[in-house]
């Protein structure tokens, strides 16, 4: 395929390009005649084929339905009057979740939303899981979109629904649209007290007229029943009797079990297999070679050799019996330890710019106080806890996918084009994703299960061992970062210099790329809230040697925790109090349209959104900080060996301060006893699942900061495990995360992603506060072993 | 031929002895309640109880396991009201719920040997799971909240 077929996919990785896949205009009368239970009831149908075990996205959550339930839900012939919503005689409404659920709740928030518009009963909605189909609009779950992109279209379908019923009941009255109005369930005569039951009036509703959208009427906040209140996940039933069904969860008749050995280097190629013991290990069925994906390889599976068993336990017994030699191909000599030397030399020279205010160089060339820095981030991996497995079959030229995937019309469509059919034969359909942060917007996986289902005329499930897992992702940009700032004679900053080097996510998709473009410096480096006269944000160049992928916040990461640490070290340069410096730096309260000064490179939209509607608004950023300073105790007395740090960070246009604060034990282990939270993210449809994500994003950010680290030897990964792969465990984890949701009814911003930058720097400069050591470079690992002398030491040198 | 029960039914299993228990409780009694997440005993996805205890599924070799009494998170209550299953609910404990029934088989075999437990205990116990959607603070929480319930 050619690497411009994937740009539009390419184009969605980094902020201001994340309009690329425009959500399908929802017009609900377009959608009257869509019927969504044709295609559900005929799937269903097939599966009671299969002896009804497989798979159900029903009540309750998504779990296992009896073949009797299954056959009682494709009895009724329900009204569906929008593409998310149906509504059956007996009064059940099924609302059709089109976003993967993937731990931000969004089979709940979404339904909600509907449920409450069309003013249904929570006890009578039940939940199905979309199959991949461009009529839902965008399925890509990924950039923290599902609220921001979604809200208007999911109150509009509940709201839309809401009038057909209220109109439908003034007919079977007789009377005036005005005097009836829905209440939980059921249509009221306001003058009379009658009423009449959802399910009642399905039959007129079927032949009333679509509103115009603009007649739609949407509830005022006042009438609103549990939109911006705490709502329970629909799905903890299942979660926690062990019946929710995630990617591995399904069996299919005459399923076999698949594992792969894949090249350990990004581009390798198999030279010879031996599978003589391989062929010996009990439950071993066959070998399949799989062709190799040139690079860049964009969805596409790796390639290697599959050895197809009885069950998981012999196909990984058999993939590790097998003898494989491997071309390494043009990364075989990647290095962590050279290329780190290879980004230092990239950002000790200018860059591209992608913002420009004043004249930085002139600034500096006159400054007499200059601070500079620079601060490295490692690969790393998602390391999500369910690793990637996906089952397909292959029957009759129609190709079924069952797995985990962030994405499912990507997938459809990567399958289709990988096994050269037409994607109108190939049906994905979404499970629980045990995790993801991105790694399962990658349909490479699934592919894989779908190649060897038509190799070997078998449904396959495809698991991939956590080994695979770690050595075989797509991992987040390993980065550098300088900073050079001018200070004046008051402590203010004159001048800010900000040059990063990484490899970009482009790099997977189209070959030779000399590495980021200013574009992908939106995502929280050129669009940073401070009030300084003279900037320039810059990209310097960087190649790829491994597959790249977006992880949770993407760039965001790397840029908040350089940011938030260099402006730390500017306060302490300045001799000031970090917070009080912070909000000096954001400085007097303004809104700033980015793309229309300063941004050199600014792109049609921001995260997907017109510019217009997301400028930079420096009070949302302050009162952020206020609420943390305010919340934490900031400023009073720590023991020895604790400290406080604080930073703020904007992306997917939400704002998230933080206030963390660590523990520091003589032997250099960092807890984080402690961390206030504000996030202002403009309206918030379920705030204990923002809450949740914040407490989340803070913990993968701790992971991130003191632990995880992905490095290359040989071009292979070294790490294989969460024995080497370190990541955040109960004893380090904060015992009070106390987040502050701010109400708004603001355009919403992104909820699942925005709490991740924010966090490393944070923590790395709690740590300087507890210890006086400042982290440049990620992760922290043992580089606080010794503290107390060091402090001590640094302590006698400025005495001295 | 091994036989050994597994909440409360007897099983029998001739095949591998090398497999270890996870892979037969998911493969072959399609109990997939029980996670892999690691293989190698630094996740506690698939944490079940034999002989009451909790165990890593993926250590325990079937050649072991000959008349052992298995406990999944599918039958540590018969009508998933544990305890700590009621409190994971009322806290809203799993984002993508994965670990989460390793998480709870741990926490119950901690209950059961420490009715109340401390902070320290807790963080003992249950420092060998992974969530990484990172749902400690609530984990622990809960865990409080059953014990507190229990007593």
């Amino acid at each position: 395929m050619s690497a411009n077929e994937f740009l539009p996919w390419v184009r969605r990785a980094v902020a201001p390009q994340a309009a690329a896949e425009k959500p399908t205009p929802l017009d609900a009368t377009q959608e009257i005649t869509d019927r969504p239970q044709d295609l559900q009831r005929r799937t269903l149908i097939q599966l009671l084929g299969l002896g009804g075990l497989v798979i159900a996205f029903g009540p309750g959550g998504l779990r296992r339905l009896e073949a009797a339930e299954l056959a009682a839900g494709i009895a009724a012939d329900p009204w569906s009057p929008h593409v998310y919503v149906r509504v059956a005689e007996d009064g059940i409404v099924t609302i059709v979740c089109h976003r993967s659920e993937m731990g931000q709740g969004i089979r709940t928030t979404m339904p909600m939303i509907i449920a409450d518009e069309m003013e249904a009963d929570w006890a009578r909605c039940r939940v199905e899981q979309a199959v991949g189909d461009p009529k839902y609009g965008s399925q890509n779950t990924d950039g923290s979109t599902s609220i921001r992109d979604f809200l208007q279209k999911y109150r509009e379908a509940g709201a839309t629904t809401r009038t057909l019923l209220e109109t439908a009941a003034a007919r079977d009255w007789d009377v005036g649209a005005a005097d009836v109005f829905a209440r939980q369930h059921e249509v009221v005569h306001r003058p009379t007290g009658r009423t009449k039951s959802f399910g009642a009036l399905v039959n007129t509703a079927r032949t009333v007229a679509m509103p115009a959208p603009t007649s739609v009427r949407i509830k005022r906040p006042d009438e609103r029943r549990w939109q911006g209140k705490k709502m329970p996940s629909i799905d903890l039933v299942p979660m926690t009797t062990g019946t929710a069904v995630y990617g591995a969860d399904l069996t299919l008749p005459g399923m076999k079990f698949a594992a792969i050995a894949r090249p350990p280097v990004w581009g390798g190629k198999a030279l010879t297999v031996d599978d003589t013991e391989a062929r010996k290990v009990p439950g071993v069925e066959r070998i399949v070679r799989i062709p190799e994906t040139p690079i860049p390889g964009a969805f596409l599976p790796l390639g290697g050799v599959a050895v197809i068993a009885k069950n998981t336990w012999a196909a990984f017994r058999g993939r590790d019996a097998l003898k494989v030699t491997w071309d390494a191909g043009q990364n075989g000599s990647h290095d962590s330890k050279t290329y780190k030397a290879v980004l230092e030399a990239s950002i000790r020279a200018p860059g591209k710019p992608g913002r420009t205010n004043g004249d930085v160089a002139a600034t500096l060339a006159a400054a007499k106080r200059k601070v500079s820095a620079e601060y490295h981030v490692p690969y790393l991996s998602h390391a999500q806890m369910e690793p990637m497995a996906a089952i397909a079959r292959v029957q009759d030229g129609k190709v079924e996918a069952w797995a985990p995937t962030q994405s499912p019309n990507d997938a459809r469509n990567t399958i289709a084009e990988y096994l050269k059919v037409d994607k109108a034969n190939v049906t994905v359909n979404v499970t629980l994703l045990g995790g993801a942060f991105g790694r399962k917007s990658k349909p490479d996986f699934i592919c894989e299960a779908a190649y060897l289902a038509r190799e070997t005329g078998a449904p396959v499930r495809v698991q991939w061992s956590r080994e695979d897992d770690m050595r075989h992702s797509y991992y987040h940009a390993v980065a550098a970062h300088r900073f050079e700032a001018a200070l004046d004679d008051a402590g203010k900053v004159t001048a800010w210099l900000h040059r990063s080097a990484y490899p970009s996510i482009s790099a997977t998709f189209a070959p030779n790329l000399a590495g980021p473009t200013p574009d992908e410096l939106t995502n929280g480096a050129s669009d940073v809230p401070w009030d300084v006269p003279n900037m320039s944000v810059e990209v310097c160049p960087a190649v790829a040697h491994a597959r790249i992928g977006w992880y949770r916040s993407v760039n965001a990461i790397h840029h908040g925790f350089a940011i938030g640490s260099f402006v730390d070290e500017l306060a302490h340069a300045a001799g000031k109090d970090p917070a009080a410096f912070l909000l000096e730096l954001i400085g007097a309260d303004r809104k700033v349209d980015l793309s229309k000064g300063g941004l050199v490179s600014a792109g049609d939209t921001y995260y997907g959104a017109p510019w217009a509607d997301h400028p930079l608004d420096t009070a949302r950023a302050r009162r952020v900080v206020e609420s943390v300073l305010q919340r934490s105790g900031w400023g009073t007395r720590l023991p020895r060996g604790r400290g406080r740090g604080i930073a703020i960070h904007r992306s997917f246009l939400s704002y998230v301060a933080m206030v963390v604060e660590v523990e520091v034990s003589p032997d250099g282990m960092v807890r984080v006893p402690r961390a206030t939270v504000a996030v202002d993210a403009g309206y918030v449809a379920n705030p204990d699942r923002a809450k949740s994500q914040m407490e989340g994003a803070l913990i993968m950010g701790m992971s991130n900061t003191l632990y995880s680290a992905i490095t290359f030897a040989e071009g292979k990964v070294q790490q294989s495990n969460y024995s080497d792969y370190g990541v955040t465990r109960m004893r380090a984890s904060p015992h009070v995360v106390d987040v502050h949701v701010v109400e708004s009814e603001g355009l919403p911003g992104g909820i699942g992603e925005p709490g991740v930058p924010p966090s490393g720097a944070a923590i790395a400069n709690a740590i300087f506060a507890a210890t006086g050591v400042r982290v440049r470079e990620l992760p922290v690992g043992r580089q606080l072993d010794g503290w107390e002398v060091m402090a001590s030491d640094k302590g006698r040198a400025v005495a001295g | 031929m091994i036989t050994l029960t597994v909440n409360g039914t007897r099983r029998s299993f001739d095949g591998d002895p090398t497999m270890p228990l996870l892979w037969f409780l998911r493969d072959e009694l399609a109990l997939t309640g029980t996670k892999y997440g690691c293989g190698v005993a630094q996740c506690g996805s698939c944490t079940v109880h034999v002989a009451g205890k909790p165990v890593r599924a993926c250590q325990m070799l079937m050649s072991e396991l000959q008349g052992a009494a298995v406990t999944t998170i599918e039958g540590l209550h018969p009508t998933g009201e544990h305890p700590l299953q009621v409190a994971w609910r009322e806290i809203d404990v799993p984002q993508c719920g994965f670990c989460q029934p390793g998480q709870i088989m741990q926490a119950a075999g901690l209950l059961q040997r420490k009715p109340k437990p401390s902070d320290e205990d807790i963080d003992a116990a249950m420092n060998g799971h992974i969530c990484r959607c990172g749902t400690y603070p609530r984990i622990r929480a809960a865990i409080k909240a059953a014990a507190e319930k229990s007593s």
